[in-house]
């Protein structure tokens, strides 16, 4: 049983106060959500969860379609006693007003008239998009998917990003939500592997597809099967200071390795440290080691090393360890980070303490107004000359679990969220890049050059601890951390994480 | 009115079920509620994790038993022996606790103005957040923004990185759990001050005990039932260390301050490794164990003296 939301309600409602007589109340109101025996209603200055009579809702085929009237029992939560000395007339006015401080102990029955009852479905979205500014948008979106769909009832259910991460494998596996926020990549594959979320290759049309773009579209596919809708991804790069480059005679953003080693001298004998880093959260040192492979052996390399299929004792790994090296050997890092988070670090960079940090675009809201304008974006040098553009852009999607109960209109909102109108909306919000490539970019600089970048790339990573299995992720990040202060510890790092590789991956199959 | 007319009260109450158990059924009736809740929220649990300790489990795919691989791989494991030398360097260091609280209660019992300000002052860390205290002492240490080393660059001294070397990393975490500890500790003993015979005391000045004699013979033994709970807490204290390591360090740099506690959540929580997590989680039991059977022990048998 169901009903529309946008159908008033008169209530009526009786009120015993203490021993006197009852007061007879009026309001008309718009119910909030209507599940299948509850109505929940904002009146009366509190919220109401009128449940609808049995008798009601088994006849509801029977039910003509015009103005029907019940009597609903509602039962609320009435605070302390009534203790105000005043007239019954006042007590009454004061109730009108909230119901907060106003009443003793009193029972009451609604009288609720509504109409034209049409079955709809519920559609259960579960998120992690709990920022102040993605959760209003998402909430807007959300509702405007109901205007948009008369006959379904959405509801975004928040949660906070760290016990999303927990919760997600108990909803997956038993009573599921009908959409939920993940990730592309290897972190969805971890959960379509055992069968837990649900085939949406039909809403990937041809339009679509050519509208998000095959990059996209690769990254929720497995299996030759889409099983998501990407709607937002971010740039990573090098923010550096354009002041402090000029000062220490660094004309040009380095393209190149050389150049890039060579201005870091050229800033440490200007007094400033080149690069800063914040390795307390281990991630950040997980950022350099993608990019230096991804830069020397490419993505195709990078992918089967996250993916287990090459030893970390590999000489090519041992390449990318030995070109991080040089930037140790030259002092190019700020000393003592292992107890800075990212957030602490920035600071040497807002400061003049230091000249660049790789991070992702997510850095540029924090720029203060007067280093703004001194705020560069660089591509990461090249290393192997000729190599393709790859670059490191996580990005977010939804899915529809194995167990939802609403798949039908789950895929309804899928659809929506990858149109251009609803991309646009949201990335606005959240300052990142929409997938769609006909949903307009936010008006900022660094969000251009760093849409700029990932529209020119050839392939994309998801970021080393996405891409790879969370053990060995946490593992090997400690690892590089580990590395940035002890380099001649290379060797026996690698080792530690190809011990971790071979428990999680087993053999390398020749 | 005749005197027959006065009945003898009957005061034989029916002979019922009731009348007969009650003296064994009431305390039953009282402690179920307790042993309910008990079992549903600690016993089970507890076995329900040991199980878990002999499964490979990521919270998708289906469990798979292992038998003790859990175990075998932990005990092979470097991170767990550092965690485990990490958690002695803490049992050991808040030793100290119940030290220097005495040596803190001595002196602020005594009668002068102000003094109960001095005393709240004194306790404040301990009614303090932890996560206030990780991150008070996180930033003082930090090597890059920190106040110590702010203070030590005016004296031309290079920055200390204490909570950034593999080395000293636990320390500095250590001290931060110390401060609160050392002023539970001294609110105990303030407490067993307060209730001690002064005339006992009396009586020893009478006969010419002073200074470390007075304390060692006198004092001590009437604060003995404050000192116990005193090294009780501080060993449950450095056993169960978690939010600091979490707060100020993160177990880093690369797990050289890790302790079981954090070890267990990282592996369970962050690796979703959940029969390895279960695995470290029965290890920290049994240390745990072995420690309240000892302090049942010997708790029983003073009270049986």
């Amino acid at each position: 049983m169901a009903l529309k939301r946008e159908i008033d309600l008169d209530l009526t409602m009786r009120v015993r106060l203490g021993h006197q007589s009852d007061v007879k109340l009026r309001a008309r109101a718009k119910p909030m959500v209507v599940e299948d025996d509850v109505i929940h209603v904002h009146a009366f200055g509190t919220v109401l969860n009128l449940s609808i009579p049995e008798t009601y809702s088994k006849n509801k085929e029977e039910r003509p379609d015009k103005q029907c009237k019940t009597t609903v029992k509602a039962g609320v939560n009435l605070p302390r006693p009534y203790q105000a000395k005043r007239t019954p007339r006042e007590k009454v006015m004061t109730l009108a007003k909230t119901l907060k401080y106003a009443v003793s102990a009193a029972a009451f029955a609604a009288v609720a008239t509504f109409c034209g009852a049409a079955s709809a479905g519920t559609l259960v979205i579960n998120s992690d998009t709990s920022d102040p500014a993605p959760k209003a948008a998402w909430e807007d979106i959300v509702s405007k998917f109901n205007k948009d769909n008369p006959g379904i009832e959405a509801k975004l259910n928040v949660y906070d990003h760290e016990s999303y991460k927990k919760s997600i494998r108990n909803w997956l596996t038993s009573a599921s939500p009908d959409v939920v926020f993940w990730y592309v990549g290897t972190r969805m594959e971890q959960f379509t592997k055992p069968g837990l979320l649900e085939d949406v290759s039909d809403i990937w049309d041809k339009r679509m597809s050519d509208g998000l773009g095959a990059v996209a579209k690769g990254l929720v596919t497995d299996g030759g099967k889409q099983y998501g809708v990407p709607y937002t991804y971010y740039n990573w790069g090098v923010y550096y200071r354009k002041d402090i480059f000029d000062k220490a005679g660094v004309t040009a953003a380095p393209k190149t390795w050389t150049e890039f080693v060579d201005a870091c001298k050229k800033i440490k004998a200007s007094g400033v440290e080149p690069i800063v880093i914040g390795s307390k959260d281990l991630w950040p040192t997980a950022g350099w080691f993608d990019y230096i492979d991804m830069r020397l052996n490419g993505l195709p390399f990078h992918m089967d090393l996250m993916h287990g299929k090459v030893s970390y004792e590999d000489p090519k790994v041992k390449g990318v360890m030995d070109k991080w090296g040089e930037l140790m050997t030259n002092g190019c890092f700020v000393k003592n980070h292992a107890s800075t988070s990212w957030q602490e670090s920035q600071a040497s960079l807002f400061q003049g303490k230091s000249s660049m940090m790789l991070i992702g675009n997510f850095i540029s809201p924090n720029f203060p107004k007067d280093v703004e304008a001194n705020m560069e974006f660089m591509r990461f040098p090249e290393i192997t000359p000729g190599m393709k553009s790859y670059e490191d852009a996580p990005m977010d999607s939804i899915h529809i679990p194995k167990n939802a109960k609403n798949k039908e209109d789950a895929k309804k909102f899928l659809k929506y969220v990858m149109t251009a109108e609803v991309q646009e909306k949201i990335n606005k919000a959240l300052g990142q890049v929409p997938i769609n490539t006909h949903a307009e970019l936010k008006n900022e600089r660094f969000l251009k050059s760093g849409a700029e970048l990932l529209g020119k790339a050839d392939g994309l990573a998801q970021f080393f601890d996405r891409d790879t299995d969370e053990a060995l992720a946490t593992l090997a990040m400690k690892g590089f951390q580990e590395f940035m202060i002890n380099p001649d510890r290379e060797a026996a790092i690698l080792t530690k994480i190809e011990a971790e590789r071979k428990r999680v991956y087993g053999e390398i199959k020749k | 009115m005749s005197i027959t007319s006065l009945k003898p009260l009957n005061l034989t109450f029916p002979d019922t079920w009731w009348r007969r158990n009650q003296m064994w059924v009431t305390p039953l009736l009282l402690l179920l509620p307790a042993a309910v809740v008990f079992t549903i929220f600690v016993i089970i649990p507890i076995f329900q994790s040991i199980t878990l300790s002999f499964y490979d489990w990521d919270g998708i795919n289906p469990k798979k038993w292992v038998g003790f691989s859990n175990y075998t791989e932990l005990f092979g494991d470097e991170v767990f022996w550092k965690a485990i030398f990490n958690n002695i360097w803490w049992l050991f260091a808040f030793m100290l606790g119940p030290v220097f609280g005495l040596a803190l209660a001595l002196f602020l019992n005594q009668n002068v103005r102000g003094i109960r300000l001095a005393k709240s002052l004194f306790f404040f860390p301990f009614v303090i957040s932890q996560v206030v205290v990780g991150l008070v002492f996180g930033w003082f240490f930090n090597s890059q923004f920190g106040l110590l080393n702010e203070l030590l660059s005016h004296f031309g001294v290079e920055p200390l990185a204490l909570i950034e070397g593999e080395n000293t990393a636990t320390f500095v975490v250590i001290l931060a759990g110390l401060w609160p500890q050392v002023s539970y500790c001294m609110i105990l003993y303030l407490t067993g001050l307060t209730a001690m015979n002064g005339e006992v005391i009396e009586a020893a000045r009478m006969d010419g005990a002073k200074g470390w004699n007075l304390l060692w013979h006198i004092i001590l033994p009437q604060l003995r039932p404050a000192t116990f709970i005193a090294v009780v807490v501080s060993v449950v204290g450095a056993l169960r260390s978690f939010d600091l390591v979490s707060i100020m360090t993160l177990g880093g740099p690369y797990n050289s301050s890790t302790v079981l506690a954090y070890m267990m959540y990282e592996q369970t929580f962050l690796n979703f490794r959940y029969g390895y997590g279960a695995a470290i989680a029965t290890v920290l039991f049994i240390i745990m164990d072995v420690y309240i059977a000892f302090f049942l022990y010997s708790m029983l048998k003073r009270e049986a003296r």
